[in-house]
């Protein structure tokens, strides 16, 4: 009996060991660093403060979309989301140390929505070398989304700035095909690329640019560039600025006694902006942009879904002023990130992530975007968002026109 | 030779600590931090420049972060398009940026007080957008990506042997940026004892008086200014090699402004006072700026002001207090409690001991 007994007993414990052998391999977590079993740490550089900080509530409308994830769905497969927000001013040299404590003290396992094309690019290879994502960099810079072979660990969001003026090119020669055509843009990747976009797009009616005058980001005003555009004797303005110059110039033109049709680059069309320069006396007559989000003082959003979940969403942020579209932005963005968290599930590895989010991307339901607006990616293809509409300002907001343009695949 | 060492003055023994600090500093602290320290040693050289200048010289500049940058592109044009070895770079960087400098000062010499100040600040306001033009050459707008510097295998191995772990990047800059800090404040305070400093602040003191002793007023500022240049130029290079990253904005108008702040807090015409400057100048707006908003006790508006307007407000605020309770920085904060409490210790009133009073830290 006694022998029986011990015989149960090792067969027992060979049991118990390959039971125990078994539960330690069958659940295959794969982590990284800045993953734990309940948390996820990612990481933001944005100017809060300096020329750019209107800018920086972008952060908050991101923080807002993960505190609300945290709270009602207890993050993201049970690990709740922490999001560490830096401010940089505008300022690759501040960009550089920041990113490197995110990185290197508190361990963040990505960095997420990072602002400002200058500010990305002083971090790009070091986070490359790193093998740290560079997740969804809040910039149109065509180079975040067409050199990815060269940076397989950075990856953008918005729609590239060449696509978003190769539609201004395309509404210009179906509305206005004589127009005589000035550019005020900011002499930077940004600008230029918008400029490279008007270029291309108008093709062989290019000698439509009747002059291009270029400002610094540091620059105090656009006064004169835009003076001489009008001695020039265009009678159709593009401006490529960011919010504060071009809050500016809007006003500027008025000044001038100018009324050209005008064509504001949409990272300057927040409705609270043009309120800003109306206030300040700026005519706002012809105005011309493109949108691919929900715009919140858009009354015909008033009883949609997605504008109400934002208005929940952005319940969560004290200082967030709920009409600011780059709080809209920002949850908009949060929401794709999400997403791509949730699609890696329980293989939460950098490489995995940075997979999904270059490559495997199909979102066609972010309830913050415009209906219709898809968020792709694919092996060959590494631009998530590609579309359009055309928007025009009716004197307290703005009205969609025409359908969604998409322009994927025209820009390499 | 022991007897010598007895004598020596306490203060050189508190150099010899304070070097032996900064060399053990890497060894206790993770290679991120070392390379924040890295950085605020480039801010003390540039302000050690600008004290050359200002508190030495009696001359104003606004415009330092501009020759910071001329020499951060003379070092990341050299490596980047010539690919010269970094190292090799910094010193030319110093001497291209102080022959600027030198040129500069002859103009400049011409201009009194505040309207150098303002030709400086000019200087800073228009480098940022000058560097764009030349494309081809400065990269433009988007800058020039630097690699990170690879330790040599012998410093791989020392700094393996002491801490068990190789040496990274970010320490050997480390260790290059306090080498050179080392040998230009030995240089500072070598300059500053002999005839050149005399003069310096004998035309800062009073420039008829120094004139009709026959001190050669022009010179001598002229001399002030490549010097202080040529600080910065080095300041920038190391940068350059700390950031791994160049470009235009990463040299604003805010930052020669960060680096006048920093000589006045850390005490003009002193050669720790730098040092401290630098130190203070880089991590004051870091930390400020994380360090405020997890204040409970701050009320909520203040954190918020301090927030968006970002590091100014807490540089405002702690200028406006040195200003108030220590015209002379931290450094004049200090000589001044040291003497007193000597005096008291003694029992000696400062009037009897017949000395002159010490160097007036004014500019």
């Amino acid at each position: 009996m006694a022998r029986t007994g011990s015989r149960i007993a090792a067969v027992a414990a060979l049991l118990v060991t390959a039971a125990a052998c078994g539960g330690s391999a069958s659940p295959t977590v794969q982590t990284d660093v800045g993953i734990t079993s309940n948390s996820i740490l990612l990481g933001n550089t944005i100017a809060q403060s300096g020329p750019a900080a209107a800018y920086g509530t972008i952060a908050n409308g991101e923080l807002a979309y993960f505190t609300y994830l945290n709270n009602t769905q207890g993050g993201i497969n049970g690990r709740k989301i922490t999001f560490k927000i830096l401010d940089d001013a505008y300022n690759p040299a501040q960009t550089v140390p920041l990113t490197k404590q995110l990185v290197e003290q508190d361990k963040v396992f990505a960095m997420f929505s990072g602002l400002g094309t200058q500010a990305q690019t002083s971090v790009r290879d070091y986070l490359n070398a790193q093998k740290v994502p560079q997740l969804f960099v809040a910039t149109g810079a065509t180079t975040f989304m067409a050199d990815f072979s060269q940076h397989p660990y950075t990856i953008g969001w918005q729609p590239p700035y060449q696509a978003e003026s190769r539609i201004y090119a395309k509404d210009v020669l179906a509305k206005h095909p004589s127009a005589k055509i000035g550019v005020l843009y900011q002499n930077d990747d940004y600008g230029l690329d918008y400029l490279k976009g008007l270029t291309d797009g108008l093709g062989s009616n290019a000698s439509m640019i009747v002059d291009k005058e270029s400002f610094d980001v540091t620059a105090a005003s656009t006064a004169s560039q835009l003076a001489t555009l009008k001695a020039k004797g265009a009678d159709t303005l593009f401006i490529f600025a960011t919010p504060a110059l071009a809050i500016k110039s809007l006003v500027i033109v008025t000044a001038l006694h100018w009324e050209p049709a005008i064509y504001l680059n949409s990272v300057s069309n927040v409705q609270v902006y043009m309120g800003v320069a109306a206030k300040a006396g700026a005519a706002l007559k012809n105005v011309t942009s493109v949108g691919y989000i929900k715009d919140p003082t858009d009354p015909q959003w008033a009883s949609d879904a997605g504008m109400k979940l934002y208005k929940t969403v952005i319940a969560n942020c004290s200082t967030c002023n709920v009409n600011d579209g780059f709080n809209i932005y920002g949850a908009a963005v949060a929401y794709t990130m999400a997403d791509v968290l949730n699609k890696a599930g329980s293989n939460l590895t950098r490489a995995n992530v940075m997979s999904i989010a270059a490559s495997n991307l199909n979102e066609t339901n972010n309830p913050f975007l415009l209906p219709g607006v898809v968020v792709k990616t694919t092996s060959s293809d590494h631009f998530p968002i590609a579309q359009d509409q055309v928007i025009t300002w009716n004197g307290t907001g703005w009205t969609l026109q025409g359908s969604l343009i998409d322009e994927r695949g025209t820009i390499k | 030779m022991m007897k010598r060492l007895r004598t020596l003055p306490p203060r050189y023994w508190l150099v010899l600590v304070v070097v032996l600090f900064f060399i053990g500093l890497p060894t206790v602290i993770d290679s991120f931090l070392s390379g924040e320290w890295a950085q605020a040693l480039v801010l003390a050289i540039a302000i050690m420049g600008l004290n050359i200048l200002v508190g030495y010289s009696g001359q104003l500049s606004l415009g330092h972060g501009a020759f910071m940058a001329l020499g951060a592109y003379t070092s990341a044009i050299l490596a980047h398009r010539y690919k010269m070895d970094y190292l090799l770079t910094i010193p030319i960087a110093g001497l291209v940026t102080g022959m600027i400098g030198f040129l500069f000062g002859v103009p400049a010499l011409r201009l009194s007080a505040l309207y150098l100040a303002l030709a400086t600040f000019a200087l800073a306001v228009v480098t940022p957008s000058l560097i764009k033009r030349p494309a081809e050459l400065t990269g433009g707008v988007q800058g020039i990506v630097l690699l990170p510097p690879e330790p040599p295998q012998f410093a791989k191995d020392a700094f393996a042997a002491l801490t068990g772990a190789p040496m990274t990047s970010d320490q050997w800059t480390y260790y290059v940026t306090l080498a050179w800090t080392l040998a230009l404040f030995w240089l500072a305070w070598n300059l500053v004892r002999h005839r050149a400093g005399r003069a310096m602040r004998a035309l800062r003191d009073g420039e008829v008086a120094a004139s009709a002793s026959g001190i050669n007023i022009a010179g001598y500022k002229t001399l002030a200014f490549g010097i202080s240049a040529l600080y910065a130029g080095v300041a920038g290079s190391l940068f350059g090699l700390g950031t791994g990253f160049v470009s235009p904005d990463s040299f604003p108008v805010g930052l020669s402004i960060q680096l006048l702040v920093g000589t006045v807090v850390g005490g003009l015409a002193s050669i720790p006072g730098p040092l401290l400057g630098g130190i203070f100048a880089y991590f004051l707006p870091i930390e400020s700026n994380q360090w405020v908003p997890t204040q409970t006790w701050i009320p909520g508006q203040i954190v918020s002001t301090i927030e968006k307007a970002g590091p100014a407000v807490t540089y405002g605020a702690v200028l406006i207090l040195v200003m108030i309770f220590a015209p002379n920085g931290v450094v004049g904060l200090v000589t001044t409690a040291y003497t007193r409490m000597r005096q008291r210790l003694r029992g000696v009133p400062d009037r009897e001991t017949g000395q002159m009073p010490s160097d007036h830290q004014t500019v």
